[in-house]
């Protein structure tokens, strides 16, 4: 019955094929078309201006600082993120003293295993939200709350603008981290316990065995973190907005691509909010396709 | 600054509207939606209603053509469309069916259908949600409004419509002399406090710079944050404050050359002493943590009695209905200024605010017009009054309507003003240099620049404005 596969293989893609047309790849066409016009958003024919949205978004100051601070997330947020939820991982599944040669997690590493995974469970703007109350500058803060009453002066998170972003970051970090550790980990139970067994009866230390074992063999999970992780630095957009005073402030210090095209998008100016969103759009592809490229190597058969 | 009149607060819900709204251009499908919009919408306009003209109905309007309302859900909420409005016109045209809707985010719930020429026929476009009127105005969205202002009134045929409402109400809805919005409730700008405050400390309203400063140095000592603004999201409320501080040192023309994109506007000497001034009342007499919180938060620490003085309109008093002590008094005094300035300083800013707009695709136009004309009706405006304790800009349209304290010293403060009444437009006109004001403004009153850095700031803003070819351009 071989002439009749390619038929059925045919009837199977066409519906995900144009769904993909129709809302990924023409949408996109479009967008790169919007970018080359002056247009308000109504209906009225978008004006062709060529690369003039372009060059103005190169003359943009605030452009530039949030290409930095998405590059500096870029940097930032992967690499604490998956430092972080390595050492939680590594402790969760085979950091606890070992029953006769059973490696097992720390004392009550289930259920940590649970509180981690909580901020993945809360909506983004809820956690912006919650952040708010933590970072809040005066008494009623979290934090503040408690310095205050010890007499301390209030640590004003997102007032101090060399302050702004790293409190920014350390929001998406804790975000980040619980889903990652429950990655993480379950890539660890698919380590074989017996490489762990010989590398202890080689009398390796739990350090050596996270370095020589446990890593090299999640390189595959740990690359695909990354480039997660390095996607999700682009964006950043819910807790910029909700988290960040005055609009990406204190005085754009604060501000990502994802919150220019939205503040392009209020001002009616919809031929610069998409041209920034194809700069968005080359910066995130060309991430991915160097992420894979550089950190492809055989994979370790096991 | 209808739009920016009330910085609303972000719900999750509107944050993920928002969310939508970048993902319209961002993501797949959104940007279908556009694509759509870009090629739809070729409309015929048709600005006469298809009725009978008559002299209860000058715009012709069809009597059993649907209505549809669209109306902001803000600080005044629905209500007086429902109840005072809407009936008005359904006592007019019984057979026309009044479709209403209210909504806090105007852009999220319009701009589609403004995009696919398929606008409702009345639009209350305000809030921080709201729709740039230069953008409408500018691809010609709106509905020129001159048959309007050019009607007879409903009240005395022999007047038209705008001889019914205080000067300037037509100049402030107007784009390079053509009046496309109606901005319908009158507003006074000045620094608010509470009357009780005052009264338990013995403290008395300033009338000067100097009794300005003597009791923010009375409260100082009183453990009361003597002066503040929510710097996170409402650092316009204090830039408004300096410029009208500005005109009442340089005259009213500091003000209009500012609007005009003038060469030198913002580095005017006035704007400088202005901007000087108020620095100094920011390092000695604010609180930090203020530029880290929404109006809301500073709002109520005032009405707990934690701020001295407060900047704002007067929609201030029916925003914090709920909050304020019942005995709290809010009071206003005009922006204290040193004698010697080129205005006096009973000084004021207001305008009209709450602005309305009949969409220029709208299907029943006429009838969004007749809408407006019926609001500017005596019985409309009293309604109005009534229900929102605002006045209106409708001249007579207050009388018998009893406001509370706040409105009332507002409304006193306009009349000693006189003449002496300012404006500021730029804002509306050009969001960029809005948001550069908001930048610098929290930059100076919280002590991270000087006055000259202030003004040298904005002037390198509004100079790139000027040169920019693609941002259209408004003159006063």
């Amino acid at each position: 019955m071989r002439h009749g596969r390619y038929p059925f293989i045919v009837g199977f893609l066409f519906a995900p094929v144009t769904l993909y047309v129709v809302f990924v790849i023409w949408p996109y066409l479009q967008a790169f078309y919007i970018s080359m016009n002056a247009w308000r958003g109504f209906a009225v024919p978008p004006r062709w201006v060529g690369f003039d949205n372009f060059s103005r978004m190169f003359e943009d100051d605030r452009f530039w600082r949030a290409v930095w601070h998405n590059g500096l997330l870029l940097i930032t947020l992967p690499l604490i993120t998956i430092a972080i939820a390595l050492f939680f991982a590594f402790l969760l599944s085979v950091g606890g003293k070992s029953k006769r040669g059973d490696m097992a997690g720390i004392w009550g590493s289930k259920f940590y295993r649970v509180v981690f995974f909580f901020p993945q469970v809360l909506a983004v703007p809820i956690i912006a939200v919650l952040f708010q109350t933590v970072y809040r500058p005066n008494e009623s803060g979290l934090i503040n709350g408690i310095l205050m009453k010890l007499g301390l002066d209030p640590i004003l998170f997102m007032i101090e603008p060399s302050l702004a972003l790293p409190s920014i970051i350390a929001v998406l970090i804790w975000q980040a981290v619980g889903f990652y550790v429950v990655l993480f980990s379950a890539g660890m139970g698919s380590i074989p316990k017996d490489l762990y067994e010989a590398a202890e009866l080689d009398g390796a230390s739990r350090t050596r065995m996270f370095f020589n074992v446990t890593l090299p063999l999640l390189r595959d999970t740990v690359q695909v973190a990354w480039v997660y992780l390095g996607i999700a630095a682009f964006d950043a957009f819910a807790i910029v907005n909700v988290l960040a005073i005055a609009d990406g402030g204190p005085d754009g210090a604060t501000t990502v691509l994802a919150l220019e095209i939205y503040r392009a998008y209020g001002k009616n100016d919809f031929g610069y909010a998409s041209a920034l969103g194809v700069a968005l759009f080359f910066l995130t592809i060309t991430f991915a396709a160097l992420t894979l490229r550089v950190t492809r190597r055989e994979a370790i058969e096991y | 600054m209808p739009e920016s009149t009330h910085p609303t607060l972000l719900s999750r819900r509107e944050l993920l509207r928002r969310a939508a709204a970048v993902g319209l251009l961002v993501s797949p499908a959104g940007a279908l939606l556009s694509a759509c919009a870009t090629s739809g919408g070729d409309d015929d306009e048709s600005p006469s209603g298809g009725g009978k003209k008559s002299e209860k109905n000058p715009f012709a309007v069809k009597e059993d053509a649907p209505l549809e309302v669209v109306i902001f859900n803000g600080g005044y909420t629905d209500k007086y469309a429902v109840e005072v409005h809407e009936p008005l016109y359904k006592k007019s045209f019984p057979k026309a069916e009044i479709k209403h809707q209210a909504t806090p985010e105007i852009k999220t719930v319009l701009q589609p259908r403004f995009a696919g020429g398929n606008p409702p026929d009345f639009v209350n476009n305000s809030g921080s949600g709201s729709m740039d009127f230069g953008a409408l105005v500018a691809d010609g969205q709106l509905l020129d409004l001159t048959p309007l202002w050019d009607a007879p009134s409903v009240d005395d045929p022999d007047k038209k419509v705008r001889d019914t409402v205080v000067p300037g109400t037509v100049d402030v809805g107007s784009f390079n002399g053509k009046p496309y919005v109606l901005y319908y409730v009158s507003t006074v700008f000045g620094l608010w406090y509470s009357g009780k405050l005052f009264k338990d400390k013995g403290w008395t309203a300033p009338t000067d710079w100097d009794s300005f400063v003597k009791v923010l140095d009375a409260m100082k000592a009183a453990k009361i944050t003597p002066y503040a603004y929510a710097g996170a999201n409402a650092a316009y409320y204090q830039w408004n404050v300096i410029l009208t501080h500005a005109a009442k040192i340089g005259g009213a023309d500091v003000l209009k050359n500012i609007d005009n994109l003038e060469d030198g506007a913002w580095t005017n000497d006035a704007v400088k002493e202005a901007a000087t001034m108020w620095s100094e009342v920011g390092a000695k007499y604010m609180d930090k943590s203020h530029e880290g919180l929404k109006h809301t938060d500073v709002q109520l620490q005032q009405n707990q009695y934690k701020v001295g003085f407060y900047p704002s309109g007067d929609w201030l008093e029916n925003e914090q209905k709920k909050d304020a002590p019942a005995d709290f008094e809010y009071q206003m005094v005009p922006i204290p200024s040193k004698s010697g300035g080129k205005m006096s300083a009973a000084a004021v800013r207001a305008t009209a605010g709450e602005g309305y707009v009949v969409p220029a695709k709208a299907k029943n136009s006429a009838g969004g017009m007749e809408y407006m004309r019926l609001m500017l009706s005596l019985e409309g405006a009293k309604g109005f009054a009534n229900l929102i304790k605002s006045p209106t800009v409708v001249v007579g349209g207050a009388e018998g309507v009893t406001f509370p304290p706040g409105v009332t010293s507002s409304q006193a403060a306009l009349k000693a003003a006189g003449d002496d009444v300012v404006n500021i437009f730029f804002d509306g006109w050009y969001k960029d240099l809005d948001t550069e004001a908001r930048a610098a403004t929290n930059e100076l009153m919280f002590g991270r620049i000087k006055a000259d850095a202030f003004v040298q700031r904005i002037q390198k803003k509004a100079d790139a404005i000027k040169k920019d070819s693609s941002v259209t351009k408004f003159k006063r």
